[in-house]
C-alpha cells in the first residue's frame, strides 16, 4: 500500500524514523520544486542519495571532497568517461591513490549532506518505493540513521511542535525494545545523557525535567529527539493501574462490570 | 438504569461523524456548522461540539457514543466528554499522512487524562492510497501492545469489530 505524502506535513526526519524502525529497503523519491532527488535505504540503513540533476559520480563527489584536483577530476573526465564508479574506485584503490575507507567516507558524507538538505525543506511531495535499488555501477554505503534523526531532531525549535508531540509532562518514557539498537553508539549531548540517565517508567517526564533543572521546553526538546530517533517511547507512569472504571462504570462490582461489558460485546455482535 | 460511554476521537476530517452514524440506532445528534476555514476546506460541514449515538442493550444498559469536534479550538470539549468514558477510539485518516501528528497529539492528551482503555481505527483502508497498517503503527508511535485496527466508518461490520475489540481488551484489564 502506498507510503506517500507531503513534506509540508510529514517532514523527512519522520520518514527517516520510520523507515529506520520497520528497517525499510527501497528509494524515497522526492518531488520538489521540479526537481527529482532519490535516497535508498537497504534495511532501514542509509545506502544512496541523488540530489535533482546535481552530478553524484564519484569524481565530482571526489573533486567537491577535495580528494581530487580539478585537474585530475578533468582529466577523468576526458579519458574515462564511461568508467563505472564502481570500477572507477577500484581503479584510484588499486593505484593506491585512495584507499577504499577514504572513498566510503567521502560518499557517506555526500549521501548524508543531500538528506540534510532536505532538513529545513518544507516543500515537495514523497513516495517510498518499496526494494527499489540505485544502478548496480553505484557505489552504496550502510549508514545508521539514528545519529542522522537526533542531529536533525536538534534542529527543530518550534515550541508549538514540541507541544504538539508531548501535550503531557505528567506520562513517563521507557527504553523500546529493539534488536541491534546499541545506546552507546548514539552520539548524544551532555543534556541528552544526563536525561537518559532517568529514563525509567517509574519518573514522569516533568520529574526528569526538576532532576536535572530543565525548563518545559528543555525537556520536551530532549525527549522528542529521543522518541524521533526511536530510542524511547511514551507510557503511562508504572504504577498506574491499566484501567479505572469507577466513574464510568461506578458502584459496581467487578464480576457486574465484567457482566455489563459483555452485554455490550453480545449486543454488538447482533447489531 | 446504566449508562455507558465510549468517546470517539481523532483529527478533522477522521470519519469520527460517520463511524457513529454506522453504528448507532437513533439519528446522530450531531452540532454541524458550515467550515470557516480554508485550510480544513476538504468537506463543507464539521462537528463543532460533540456527536452523539446511542446503543441500547436492554432495559437496563445503554451504551452512548460521543465524537469529539475535530478542530482545534474545539479541545477544551475534550476533557469534558473523557470524564467517566468507558474507553476511547482514535479515528485516523489512512489516507491523509499530514493529520498523523495531530492523531498523536490527540491520544496522547487522551492517554493523560486517565488509565482508560483505547483502541486506534486506521480509517479509510479501502482507498488505493491508503498507508499500510505496519506504516502507521510507527508513524503513529504506538507500541506494540495497542490496537491498531483497519476500519471503514461507512461499513457497519468494521465499526462493530472496533467497538467489539475495545470491549474485549476493557474486559481482559477488568481481570
Amino acid at each position: 500500500m502506498a507510503l506517500k505524502g507531503n513534506l509540508t506535513d510529514f517532514p523527512i526526519l519522520q520518514i527517516l524514523n520510520l523507515v529506520n524502525l520497520a528497517q525499510k529497503t527501497g528509494t524515497l523519491v522526492i518531488n520538489h520544486q521540479d526537481l527529482v532527488s532519490l535516497i535508498t535505504f537497504r534495511n532501514g540503513k542509509l545506502t544512496y542519495a541523488q540530489y535533482g540533476g546535481e552530478d553524484g559520480s564519484l569524481v565530482a563527489v571526489l573533486y567537491r571532497a577535495k580528494k581530487l584536483t580539478k585537474n585530475q577530476a578533468q582529466l577523468i573526465h576526458q579519458k574515462a568517461a564511461e568508467i563505472s564508479d564502481k570500477q572507477l574506485g577500484l581503479m584510484l584503490v588499486n593505484a593506491r591513490y585512495l584507499s577504499q575507507a577514504e572513498i566510503l567516507t567521502c560518499l557517506q558524507e555526500y549521501y548524508l549532506s543531500i538528506v540534510k538538505r532536505f532538513f529545513a525543506k518544507a516543500e515537495g511531495v514523497f513516495e517510498f518505493v518499496a526494494d527499489r535499488m540505485p544502478p548496480a555501477v553505484k557505489i552504496t554505503v550502510k549508514l545508521d540513521l539514528e545519529n542522522v534523526i537526533i542531529e536533525g531532531t536538534r534542529q527543530m525549535r518550534e515550541l508549538e511542535v514540541l507541544q504538539e508531540e508531548i501535550p503531557s509532562l505528567e506520562m513517563a518514557v521507557k527504553f523500546k525494545d529493539r534488536q541491534g539498537m546499541d545506546i552507546r553508539n548514539l552520539q548524544l549531548s551532555v543534556q541528552e545523557w544526563q536525561v537518559v540517565k532517568y529514563i525509567t517508567p517509574k519518573n514522569t517526564i516533568r520529574q526528569i525535567a526538576r532532576a536535572n533543572h530543565m525548563n518545559d521546553l528543555e525537556i520536551r526538546r530532549v525527549i522528542y529527539t529521543l522518541l524521533q530517533a526511536g530510542i524511547v517511547e511514551m507510557v503511562r507512569v508504572a504504577g498506574t493501574p491499566k484501567i479505572d472504571l469507577s466513574t464510568a462504570i461506578p458502584n459496581q462490582t467487578k464480576k457486574e462490570q465484567r457482566s455489563i461489558i459483555n452485554r455490550l460485546i453480545n449486543r454488538l455482535k447482533t447489531a | 438504569m446504566q449508562n455507558v460511554k465510549i468517546v470517539v476521537t481523532g483529527p478533522f476530517n477522521a470519519g469520527k461523524t460517520q463511524f457513529i452514524r454506522s453504528i448507532s440506532e437513533i439519528d446522530v445528534v450531531n452540532t454541524e456548522r458550515k467550515i470557516s476555514s480554508k485550510a480544513e476546506m476538504v468537506k463543507s460541514q464539521t462537528t463543532v461540539a460533540m456527536d452523539f449515538g446511542r446503543i441500547t442493550v436492554d432495559d437496563e444498559l445503554i451504551l452512548y457514543l460521543f465524537g469529539t469536534p475535530g478542530q482545534r479550538r474545539f479541545d477544551f470539549m475534550w476533557e469534558i466528554l473523557s470524564e467517566g468514558m468507558l474507553g476511547f477510539v482514535v479515528m485516523v485518516d489512512s489516507t491523509r499522512p499530514e493529520t498523523f501528528r495531530e492523531a498523536r497529539r490527540i491520544l496522547e492528551t487522551f492517554r493523560a487524562y486517565a488509565p482508560t482503555p483505547y483502541i486506534v481505527a486506521a480509517n479509510k483502508q479501502d482507498l488505493p492510497d491508503a498507508w499500510d497498517l505496519g506504516d502507521m503503527r510507527l508513524a503513529l508511535r504506538l507500541a506494540d501492545d495497542v490496537h491498531l485496527l483497519p476500519c471503514v466508518s461507512t461499513d457497519k461490520e468494521t465499526v462493530k469489530k472496533v467497538l467489539i475489540t475495545l470491549l474485549e481488551s476493557i474486559l481482559e484489564m477488568i481481570g
